[in-house]
């Protein structure tokens, strides 16, 4: 088990690396010089160029600058915004927590809608209802996700009015930052109807991001259902007269959930890049939003650390998939 | 066999049938499928939009009818027939860009998954072939471009480049190029081992004559159904850069952009924001349902 983990650790060092490689290049291959694009309109004379090159340590040869910004990354240092001078690593902190909360949520409902949609349609095969699960889910996996944002929008926020249209909480309520998680943090301050109103804010924002989520769950559930549904094991235990529902869900369901889990895994990357949609239309303040506004505003440095950062939980979150993997399976341990 | 002398239409000839040829037993098995047949006319529309969108199309897709502004579907209070699907802000009318729409996302589509699929095939097949340094080095640039979304991934690049169309071709042709090198590359190892290759190179085949004309064509099969489905992830993220304001700029009728200039009109004009979704959603289902239904009948495994 410890030679297992120790393979899938020693590939992620390459994988790593080769990230902030290209995060290094992406600042570099920048038209024109970095400095110039810094300064923006204003343009900067020769000695400031000159003394700023020195500063920022673009006067040395590239793989010195490397070198400086993978020691900086690994300890946490990201460089500091162009337009705020704040730290990037701060503005993400900052503003991860609001991600993490959209994320979780979606995720919750995905996995709330998909995993017994993907059950029931195995357990009723070729029936009205396979069919019309499968339907949705390959219509969720097609979603363009910023649309249907807007059609949600349109129909529950502006026609219904039940929903509010954007943002995390209603702008009466003042919600002091105690832990970043605006569920928790309304609770915490005690007002009235703030924890009601966060959760208002949340609930459309969660559909359109765990919609995709949804789908590839749904569809994974169902055919690892069905490959296990048709094993010997499961005939025996209904031979055996155990209640229907019991096979199903004590038998055939915890073998069928071992790919299941890794898709809901790998369904990280899948939220983060979502988010970046979803948080644009919804104004949830955000890791998404924030790369965005960044690329608008020209602020490299954002860009560049926050691309990285993204990149970098996703790695992590693939590599724990893997290791949960291996122990649950104790096949995939032990190959190669 | 025989049960001839049972029957008493003793004319019927007693021969085997004509065996399929591969095209038919393709067909065979994709005309079974509904649901592909379903996603290849919604397909074949598209394209016949896209290529004849100067004659298909009621009006151009930048003429502005100022006396016709936000103008609602031609079937509510207010429409008018000369506009189907009503126009948008500046009086453009909606179905006449969605249809030059679908000629830009088509034509995005294709090159993204051409150029994607050429440069895939060359360094699936190089790693595959020739294994060592040079497979484990394509390979860890793969993984690399794997551990990040796509979507990420094109925006990282575009954000380098500048927003354009042309560079948002690019980004999604690169980004959608691990999957063609992993695939080419299981494919050419698997073939690698196989009899008719060893034959050839024994005979002397060059490595090119082995690589592209012996292994080749017997991967194609997994490449169509990825380039298919490649397509409708290619056309999804073109959307999506349009609408993040990454990918084509105003002016230019693309459905993910019309959506961006939508947005602010999404309390007072609903058809402004369905219909180039609603576009963008059927185009990505067809070519998902024709993925799928190409799958089931090239996949061997699949077939009864």
């Amino acid at each position: 088990m410890f030679q297992f983990i120790f393979r899938r650790l020693s590939l992620v060092i390459p994988t790593f690396l080769g990230i902030t490689l290209l995060t290094f290049t992406l600042i570099r291959l920048i038209p024109g010089d970095p400095i110039e694009v810094m300064a923006g309109e204003r343009g900067v004379s020769a000695e400031r160029h000159a003394e700023l090159s020195a500063q920022l340590g673009f006067d040395q040869p590239l793989y010195v600058q490397y070198y400086h910004y993978v020691t900086g990354v690994l300890q946490g240092d990201l460089g500091n915004s162009l337009i705020t001078r704040e730290p990037v690593m701060k503005e993400f902190l900052t503003l991860f927590p609001a991600t993490i909360e959209l994320a979780f949520c979606a995720a919750i409902f995905a996995i709330l809608i998909g995993l017994p949609a993907g059950i029931f349609a195995a357990v009723k095969r070729g029936t009205v209802i396979d069919h019309s699960v499968m339907t949705f889910s390959l219509t969720g996996y097609s979603m363009p996700i910023f649309w249907w944002a807007l059609l949600l929008m349109l129909v529950f926020s502006v026609n219904l009015g039940w929903t509010p249209v954007s943002g995390r909480i209603d702008v009466v309520y003042w919600i002091d930052d105690v832990t970043g998680f605006m569920l928790i943090d309304s609770l915490l301050s005690g007002e009235e109807g703030a924890f009601s109103s966060a959760v208002s804010h949340l609930i459309l924002p969660s559909i359109v991001l765990g919609t995709i989520p949804m789908a590839v769950i749904a569809r994974m559930t169902r055919s690892s259902m069905l490959e296990v549904l048709s094993e010997d094991y499961i005939r025996t235990a209904r031979a055996k007269g155990i209640a229907p529902w019991r096979v199903i869900v004590i038998h055939a369901l915890r073998n069928a959930l071992i790919p299941v889990i890794t898709v809901i895994g790998l369904q990280v990357g899948i939220l983060l890049s979502g988010a970046i949609l979803t948080e644009t239309v919804f104004a949830w303040p955000g890791i998404g939003k924030w790369l965005i506004e960044s690329i608008g505003r020209r602020d490299y440095p954002v860009v560049q650390g926050g691309i990285l950062i993204v990149a970098c939980i996703i790695i992590v979150v693939n590599l724990l998939v893997d290791i949960t993997y291996g122990i649950v399976n104790p096949r995939i341990r032990h190959s190669r | 066999m025989t049960t001839s002398t049972k029957t008493s239409t003793t004319d019927i000839p007693l021969t085997a049938p004509v065996p399929m040829t591969p095209f038919q037993e393709f067909w065979h098995y994709f005309s079974s499928n509904k649901g592909a047949v379903a996603g290849l006319i919604v397909i074949a529309i598209i394209c016949f939009m896209a290529v004849f969108a100067n004659f298909v199309a009621p009006h151009s897709p930048s003429d502005q009818y100022r006396d016709a502004l936000l103008l609602p579907p031609a079937w509510l209070d207010g429409g008018n027939w000369s506009f189907v699907l009503g126009t948008d802000d500046v009086g453009r009318d909606i179905l006449s860009r969605l249809i030059y729409g679908s000629r830009l996302s088509i034509a995005v589509g294709l090159v993204a998954v051409t150029a994607s699929l050429i440069m895939g095939i060359l360094l699936g097949l190089v790693a595959g072939y020739f294994r060592g340094m040079i497979d484990t080095a394509i390979m860890r640039i793969v993984d690399i471009m794997l551990a990040m979304p796509s979507l990420l991934l094109a925006i990282a690049i575009v954000a380098i480049l500048g927003p354009s169309i042309v560079n948002a071709a690019l980004a999604i042709s690169i980004v959608s190029l691990p999957h063609y090198v992993r695939l080419t590359r299981a494919a050419t190892m698997a073939e690698m081992s196989r009899d008719y290759v060893t034959s050839s190179r024994v005979i002397g085949a060059s490595p090119l004559r082995l690589m592209f004309v012996c292994i080749l064509p017997n991967c194609l099969a997994p490449l169509i159904v990825q380039a298919t489905l490649g397509f409708s992830s290619a056309i999804l993220d073109m959307a999506a850069l349009g609408f993040l304001g990454l990918g084509a700029q105003p002016p230019t009728p693309e459905w993910g952009s019309m959506l961006a200039d939508a947005l602010q009109f999404v309390q007072r004009a609903w058809w402004v924001v369905t219909f180039p979704g609603l576009m963008i959603l059927i185009t990505v289902l067809a070519f998902n349902l024709m993925g799928d239904g190409l799958r089931d009948a090239l996949d061997p495994k699949l077939k009864q």
